[in-house]
């Protein structure tokens, strides 16, 4: 399978039928994550965000740089899910949530500042697609992607 | 028009094609250096461009007084789940009950 090169700037967008209250749970709330985000559980707290795998393994302990529901969120990025990855530079993380006419809302990522992480942006770049179809599914159908 | 019929229109098209390639090679290019990769007048390239804007299979974004073009692979993406993935289920399923048929019979 061919994956995308890897950038240092990746930028995904996409359109949900979801209005950007119930985005903005999704991405932060572990109800939802578990049901699409690799199973893990998000906890936002003490101006972290941390990401706990199914078996409660910590996957991700990063700084959140802004916070403001349910329209913007901005963390940094490591992870700590695979010691390759964790050696690698911090990069960041942009959620951009904009309601748009008809219920809709566009949910825009950025995942940036990538230049000392070019494993984590290569594993990202797939990653990121699946998480953000798994998304859309959830919140359109209430039912998770897979399984 | 349906986002999916915009997502083929948007691919459907030589010049656009082109585009999509030199972004997924280098992201984050200004129109300027697009332009010099075509014969083509810029207006014509903003045509392409906006077309692929709406579609979703380019976004943009501001950096200072640049406007920066990225390749979106959502679109792509949702139209791999839904036209490519489950035909090539049923090509695979097919091949396994021909394999199937054909050891029965051996």
């Amino acid at each position: 399978m061919t994956t995308m090169t890897a950038q240092t700037t990746q930028v995904y967008q996409l359109f949900i039928r979801a209005t950007p209250e119930q985005v903005w749970d999704a991405i932060t709330k572990s109800e939802f994550t578990t049901q699409y985000f690799f199973a893990s559980r998000i906890e936002m707290e003490d101006g972290r965000r941390r990401a706990y795998g199914p078996g409660g393994e910590l996957w991700g302990d990063s700084a959140i740089l802004e916070e403001d529901p349910p329209r913007r969120l901005v963390h940094e990025w490591q992870g700590l899910y695979d010691p390759d990855l964790a050696a690698e530079e911090t990069s960041r993380v942009t959620w951009e949530i904009e309601p748009q006419d008809g219920g809709i809302t566009k949910l825009t990522l950025i995942h940036d500042q990538l230049e000392g992480a070019p494993k984590t942006a290569e594993s990202v770049a797939n990653g990121w697609m699946f998480v953000l179809s798994g998304l859309k599914t959830l919140l359109e159908t209430g039912r998770p992607l897979t399984g | 028009m349906t986002d999916d019929d915009r997502v083929f229109k948007g691919l459907a098209d030589p010049t656009r094609r082109f585009l999509l390639d030199r972004l997924y090679e280098r992201d984050g290019r200004t129109l300027s250096e697009l332009e010099s990769e075509l014969e083509m007048t810029r207006f014509g390239v903003m045509k392409h461009l906006r077309l692929l804007e709406d579609a979703g299979l380019v976004v943009t974004r501001r950096s200072g007084r640049e406007k920066l073009h990225y390749l979106n692979p959502m679109p792509i993406r949702m139209i791999h789940d839904r036209w490519i993935n489950k035909y090539r289920e049923r090509y695979v399923s097919a091949l396994a009950d021909l394999k199937n048929e054909l050891e029965e019979t051996a």
